[in-house]
Order: structure tokens, then sequence, then C-alpha cells
């Protein structure tokens, strides 16, 4: 019986930190001004947000969708297809990872911060 | 090591290669990388109170090995063992406090394995972007765990090793 007050205590003590975590990292619903892609960890590419179109990646493994300012990867080779599943992404800091293919999208900058979109 | 402990261990790792294999047939649960059940852990927490710490350990690295090595990748292994090793660890310590039941020993496994994989991520990648992910993942590691840590506590409770 002690022990379940225990297993309780953890439970709320982790869904307390996934709270706490989700309100001190979550997006602040900034818009970006660019969508940085990354193989491995080099930058490979980077598109402004108010720019529409499409553009293969990685050899043609993803493929990045721009439109309306935002950025997603309507097609992906790799078998589990989260990096589509993950939607659209428009706020600074939001990601869109595939990592079987060791890429992700970015979005960064925003209009009162070009220098960061340049140094990267 | 004795016949019937290198015959059980045998067992449980298979189960959870099984277990691991069933777990990969089914549809994602949510679109962010690492949000799973977990299923394989029902097996590794299984051997931990039945066994013990060393046991687990070897059931559930062999399990990463093989699970890499026959449905994923050179990077799935990397991901993969960083989450076990925590998972072990946090899952060890835990166990050896005295103060919780396999349900929270379960829970602090899923968590450490999900913030084990997201951390080695970012090594891998060399971004620290993958952290938005954490809050998604500490809140279904905690989900998943409790979920793994009943089914794990009920088979302890009913199944007699003698």
């Amino acid at each position: 019986m002690k022990k379940l007050w225990a297993d309780l205590a953890l439970i709320l003590g982790l869904l307390l930190l996934a709270g706490g975590l989700y309100l001190a990292l979550a997006a602040r619903g900034e818009a970006g001004a660019w969508a940085v892609v990354r193989v491995e960890s080099e930058v490979v590419a980077r598109f402004r947000l108010d720019e529409d179109g499409t553009y293969p990646l990685n050899g043609g493994t993803n493929l990045l969708v721009i439109e309306d300012g935002t950025a997603r990867i309507a097609e992906a080779d790799c078998p589990d297809g989260l990096c589509v599943r993950q939607g659209r992404i428009r706020f600074r800091g939001q990601v869109v990872t595939c990592l079987p293919n060791r890429l992700t999208v970015t979005i960064e900058g925003g209009e009162d911060s070009g220098l960061d979109a340049v140094v990267g | 090591m004795r016949t019937k402990k290198l015959t059980t261990l045998a067992l449980c790792t298979a189960l959870a290669l099984i277990l691991s294999y069933v777990e990969s047939l089914l549809p994602g649960l949510a679109a962010i990388p690492g949000v799973k059940m977990g299923l394989a852990n029902i097996a590794v927490v299984f051997v931990l109170y039945k066994l013990g710490w060393k046991e687990a350990a070897l059931v559930s690295l062999v399990r990463v090995f093989l699970v890499s090595l026959l449905f994923g990748s050179a990077a799935s292994l990397f991901y993969s063992l960083a989450g076990a090793a925590l998972s072990l660890a946090a899952m060890g310590l835990l166990k050896k406090s005295g103060v919780f039941s396999a349900v929270a020993v379960s829970v602090a496994g899923g968590v450490a394995h999900n913030a084990g994989q997201i951390g080695m991520a970012c090594l891998l990648l060399e971004t620290d972007a993958l952290r938005y992910y954490l809050p998604f993942l500490t809140l279904s590691g905690t989900l998943a765990g409790v979920g793994i840590g009943l089914i794990a506590a009920a088979l302890v409770r009913r199944i007699d090793m003698k």
C-alpha cells in the first residue's frame, strides 16, 4: 500500500515534469523566416518561408513543400513516414525530423532576427 | 550459468524480441519519433524481478542488438542502446531503493528510455531542436510505463519460477 503512494507520487511527478517541459520548451508562436534543412548535422539548404515551392531533399529521400508560410515534408522513402505525419511547421524552433534519413527541417529566424538566419 | 537459468534467459530474450517485432507491425501511435508502447519491457521488467539486474541488462542488450540487426539500421542501434542503458540504470536504481513497485520501476524505465534515445539523437544529429519532443516523450513514456508495468507486475506475481 505504501508502494502504491510512492508509485502515484512518481507518476504524478513525471506528468508535472512533462507539463513543465511543455511550458518551458513549446514553440512560442513567433513566425519564422527560414526552413533550414540539416542532414547528419550539416546545414544542406535553407528556404524562405514566404516563397512557395517544392524541393527534393537529400538526393530525393524527402520532399519538402513550402506553402503559405509553412513547411512540411510531403513525401519520404522511410518505412514509418513519421516526418510526413508531423505535418506543417511555421513557428521558430519547430522541427520536423526524419530519423532514418538523419534529416531535420527547423524553422529559424524571424522578422527581427535576420542575422540569425545568416549565421545559422 | 545453470542450464535452467540459461534457458529462462534465452526464452525471455526471445519473448522480448517477438514483442518488439509485434510492436513494429502496429501503426505508429503518434507522429513523434520514439512514442511507443515498449512491449519488450514486459520481458525486461519480468527478468529484473525474477532473476536480477544483470540478467535483465543481458536480455535487454541482446534484444537491442538483435532488433537492430533484424529490423533496424545502424542509427537505430545507437538510439536504442542509449535508451536501453539509461532505462536499465533507472529501473535498477528504483528497484534497489525498495520504495516503489514494479509499475513505477517500469514507468521510470519508459521515461528514461525515451530520454536516452532523444539525447543520443541530439548528439548524432548535433542539434538541440529535438528537445521540443521531450515533453511529449515524457508523457508517453509515463503512460506506456504504467501499462507495461501493470502487465509485468501481474506476470511477476503469477508466474512461479521454482
